[in-house]
């Protein structure tokens, strides 16, 4: 019984960081649809003799990322060589960075609802984040009727920001909510397109679970982990990582059941099917024989320069969201909405001062933002004050004239009224067409809809 | 035509701008002999005629048109194979990069081609430059023209006998525990491995990437200056180089001697053979009598450098020769050699987890200590003299079936790699006919320094004009 269990949930988080050049040399890390093999020099093709250096502001991305989830940034820190064989690593290993990450010991928020819709905050720790060169391609494919693999090293050496999170998620919800909540972030911040589809954020969940049993006798699952893990890949949505991970807790949970222990392994998302399908047995852990990078020198920042970047951390949507509820009087869920991303929320602050000369409360502002969902990208925020201003005053109706043409459309459309009390809901939108109708378009529609709902509830 | 085994780069120079002499001439008389003395020597594995007449002829339409010119303008010089040369092969004299073209130039190569100098060709070496007798070549050992039956030292072994040879006037070449200074000592040369991170590494293949540092080697310490002053200096493609600006490694190399404090560490002399030990201290007493002061030292722990060279050098080497994996470069990693084969073992053995903390960082600890001993040698001395070698040339074939004789003839020459300070080795004479030389070891960046010492003892012994008789 899955109830028996407690699930055990750690993210690792890859984030192609959005730099004009690779990792350690100057080709574009443009990649996504470009002709293979394009973007490449000696040193991301690893041709002998070549030489890293190292993209300053990919480090400085990696680091404000740190900043933003509370992590320490140490000043003294390096890149180290994870050697292992692959056909898409060129050099025969990878320049990663193992004992001293640019970020370290961090935490951030999330909201998560209970069983019964109450809401409450929970921290989930965040162990690292260190920085990383992606990998090239491979694809296979047939060629002049052979089999063959292709590699495409237009990816390769691209900044790759992995996020490692401590295993304090315990359901799919909440491993789903820290995943939306780093991929917020990274927006804000502005230093990934984090786009699933195109690969610039990859999941990959660690899933296990932990007999309740054991935790009534020590108390505290944290101390108790179980023997093994499973680590889920292949997955380019939040809601394939939900999927995957449900699927996985069903998993091992029958495997416990009958006595036995899942195997250590990573397993791949297959959507067609859905579910998780075995890739790589990890029994025999991979010995990466990490060691520092000889050729990239230890890095030395000052304090000033870490300080220097902190400053340049925008308002995160935890701050944002705040203020938004306490200086705008918004409620908890319209607030949310506005700060879902950042470039909604900044289009929400911009009208809001335009919308204080032209006497629009933010409420009336966010009410028009939610509902109608304008072209943020192309409405200026001060047209959009300006438009709202105009029909709020070309719409107003008498209140007398709104409740009658109300009354009048419920006794004319006796079926439909009928209809919306037994709960076809969606018939309500048909009765506020013809109230407008009759009112000649000079009402405000979410005025009409509470006035038709407050008649038909009497 | 002059008898060109008598010429130095400065001597070429001055013909070619005097135009005395063509530089098509002179790359022309450098190419036949080197043709003609390859079947015997197997100093290069490639030949590049083509090219080399064709930069030739460049310097010529520039001395004919009064440009300016670098004094390597014209000269012809060797590039280890282990130096990428665009369109070029670049073989490391192995079998694994037998066929492979680089689509670039190293750093090095493209100075040395904007300083207009003419390329011979690339030089044979020990297989990705492993090695202390160039045995372990794939495309065939190199002898050495002072005697043939004996080794020109490694791994810059065809560097080492194409300028013994005159096939060229300097050669190109590495050095991670001694692959300059060796082959120096064996083959009558001027041999510099510079600080770390003075000369650029990039485009060079590597061996361990944090040992290794590029130099040349010449029959002169002039000749050598005028090449490190065209090779140094900070590149934006090697993270490692240094941002100092380098000295003018020639202006005052004649300043001499007085003055200058000589340290002896008491280490390098203490198992010395008598007859190698009384050559380096005669050279030491000529240094003396031109004014130097002369006292003993102590590197405590040079005991422990080969010793924790063997753990750092391999295990970078196993991760730099991961890349050769058989998917690129056309062979397979069985192609590989004895020698990587061992070290790709050994390196894979000491980096691994479990292992790693009681050799690759123990041994880091260790090497921080010797950088050490040098730092604080040099509060006390402006140079340290030791020898290079223990021996003389040693007979083909002697050490190949015993790898730690072969990596103890390297005994005087890994610590100062491990410290990263500069040494260049000088002839200091000739044993039964046979060269040896000596090292002249100064602290980071003091290149100029070593030039002024070893130029002030070259000109009271003159060891170059000691010419091998191969023809």
């Amino acid at each position: 019984m899955i109830d028996d269990y407690e699930v055990i949930i750690g993210l690792e988080i890859h984030v192609e960081l959005k730099t004009q050049s690779k990792m350690f040399c100057s080709c574009s890390a443009e990649y996504f649809g470009e002709k293979p093999n394009t973007h490449t020099c000696p040193v991301c093709l690893g041709l002998p003799g070549a030489m890293p250096v190292a993209n300053l502001l990919a480090i400085q991305y990696s680091q404000m990322l740190g900043m933003a989830v509370n992590c320490d940034n140490p000043l003294n820190t390096k890149f180290d060589r994870k050697n292992y064989f692959y056909p898409d690593l060129p050099k025969g290993f990878q320049i990663s960075q193992y004992d001293l990450p640019f970020s370290q010991n961090g935490f951030t928020n999330i909201s998560i609802k209970s069983d019964k819709g109450i809401k409450s905050i929970k921290r989930i720790g965040i162990t690292r984040a260190h920085l990383e060169e992606d990998t090239g391609k491979l694809t296979h494919a047939t060629v002049d009727g052979k089999k063959v693999t292709l590699i495409d090293y237009n990816r390769s050496s691209v900044p790759l920001l992995e996020i490692v999170s401590e295993p304090d998620m315990r359901s799919a919800e909440e491993a789903k909510a820290y995943a939306q909540k780093i991929h917020q972030i990274v927006r804000y911040i502005g230093i990934s397109d984090a786009d699933m589809e195109e690969g610039s954020m990859r999941i990959e969940p660690n899933v296990s679970l932990c007999s309740r049993n054991n935790k009534n006798t020590t108390n505290n699952t944290n101390n108790k982990l179980p023997s093994y893990k499973v680590e889920l890949k292949n997955i380019n949505s939040f809601k394939f990582a939900e999927k995957a991970i449900n699927f996985e807790i069903k998993r091992q949970a029958e495997i416990l059941d009958r006595g036995e222990t899942p195997i250590q392994e990573t397993r791949g998302w297959n959507e067609n099917k859905n579910e998780t399908v075995s890739q790589r047995s990890k029994e025999e852990a991979h010995d990466y024989r990490y060691f520092p990078e000889p050729d990239i020198p230890p890095f030395v920042f000052a304090k000033k320069y870490i300080d220097g970047l902190k400053a340049k951390i925008p308002e995160l949507p935890d701050a944002k969201l705040e203020r938004f509820q306490k200086d705008y009087q918004l409620s908890e869920y319209d607030a949310e909405i506005l700060t879902r991303d950042i470039e909604m929320a900044d289009y929400f602050d911009e009208a809001t001062k335009a919308g204080k000369e032209a006497d629009l409360t933010p409420k009336q502002i966010a009410n028009v933002i939610i509902n109608k969902k304008p072209d943020i990208g192309k409405i200026l925020p001060a047209t959009l004050v300006k438009d709202i201003k105009a029909s709020s005053q070309k719409a107003t109706v008498n209140q007398n004239d709104l409740n009658k043409a109300v009354e009048e459309v419920i006794s004319e459309n006796k079926k439909a009224a009928e209809d919306y009390m037994s709960g076809k809901e969606n018939i309500l939108m048909f009765l506020v067409g013809q109230v407008m109708r009759k009112l000649e378009g000079k009402a405000d529609a979410n005025e009409v809809k509470e006035a038709l709902i407050k008649e038909l509830k009497k | 035509m002059m008898d060109i085994t008598d010429l130095t780069i400065k001597d070429a120079s001055s013909l070619l701008t005097s135009k005395e002499v063509k530089a098509e001439e002179l790359a022309k008389a450098f190419l036949e002999r080197t043709i003609s003395l390859n079947k015997k020597l197997n100093s290069f594995i490639t030949v590049t005629e083509d090219e080399a007449l064709e930069q030739a002829r460049k310097v010529d339409e520039l001395i004919a048109d009064k440009q300016p010119l670098s004094p390597l303008a014209g000269i012809p010089i060797g590039l280890k194979d282990l130096f990428s040369t665009k369109g070029t092969k670049t073989t490391a004299a192995s079998k694994v990069l037998e066929n492979y073209i680089p689509p670039y130039d190293a750093t090095v190569v493209t100075k040395l081609r904007d300083a207009n100098a003419v390329f011979i060709g690339k030089t044979n070496l020990d297989a990705f430059a492993h090695g202390s007798s160039g045995e372990n070549s794939d495309f065939g050992h190199t002898r050495n023209p002072y005697d043939l039956e004996r080794v020109p030292g490694g791994s810059s072994s065809g560097s080492a006998t194409s300028v013994a040879a005159s096939q060229v006037l300097a050669a190109t070449a590495t050095d991670t525990g001694g692959s300059i200074r060796l082959p120096a000592s064996f083959c009558n040369l001027v041999g510099i491995k510079p600080t770390y991170g003075r000369v650029s590494r990039y485009g060079i293949i590597a061996m361990a990437s944090s040992l290794d540092a590029i130099g040349h080697l010449t029959k002169t310490v002039y000749d050598n200056a005028l090449m490190l002053n065209v090779t140094a200096g900070k590149d934006e493609m090697d993270a490692t180089t240094s941002p100092n600006k380098p000295d003018d490694y020639v202006s005052e190399i004649e300043k001499g001697v007085d003055g200058v404090k000589i340290g002896l560490p008491k280490e390098y002399f203490k198992d010395l053979k008598g007859d190698v030990k009384d050559l380096i201290m005669k050279a030491v007493k000529k240094l003396e009598s031109l004014g130097a002061k002369v006292e003993e030292i102590s590197l405590p722990n040079t005991e422990y450098g080969i010793a924790t060279y063997y753990i750092i050098q391999p295990s970078e080497v196993s991760s730099n020769l991961a890349r050769y994996d058989g998917i690129r470069f056309g062979n397979r990693r069985t192609s590989f050699g004895a020698e990587a084969k061992r070290r790709i073992m050994l390196g894979t053995f000491t980096l691994s987890s479990g292992y790693y903390d009681a050799y690759y960082l123990k041994a880091m600890k260790v090497r921080r200590l010797m950088r050490e001993d040098f730092t604080k040698s040099f509060h006390e001395v402006d140079v340290i003299i030791a020898p290079t070698s223990p021996t003389p040339p040693f007979k083909i074939g002697e050490k190949m079936s015993d790898p730690l004789s072969m990596y103890l003839s390297d005994i005087f020459t890994p610590t100062i790699n491990l410290a990263g300070v500069p040494s260049l080795n000088v002839p200091c004479g000739f044993l039964d006919g046979l060269p040896m030389g000596m090292q002249i070891i100064g602290p980071d960046f003091s290149e100029k320094l070593l030039y002024q010492v070893g130029h002030a003892y070259e000109q009271e012994t003159k060891w170059y004009e000691k010419k091998p008789k191969i023809d």
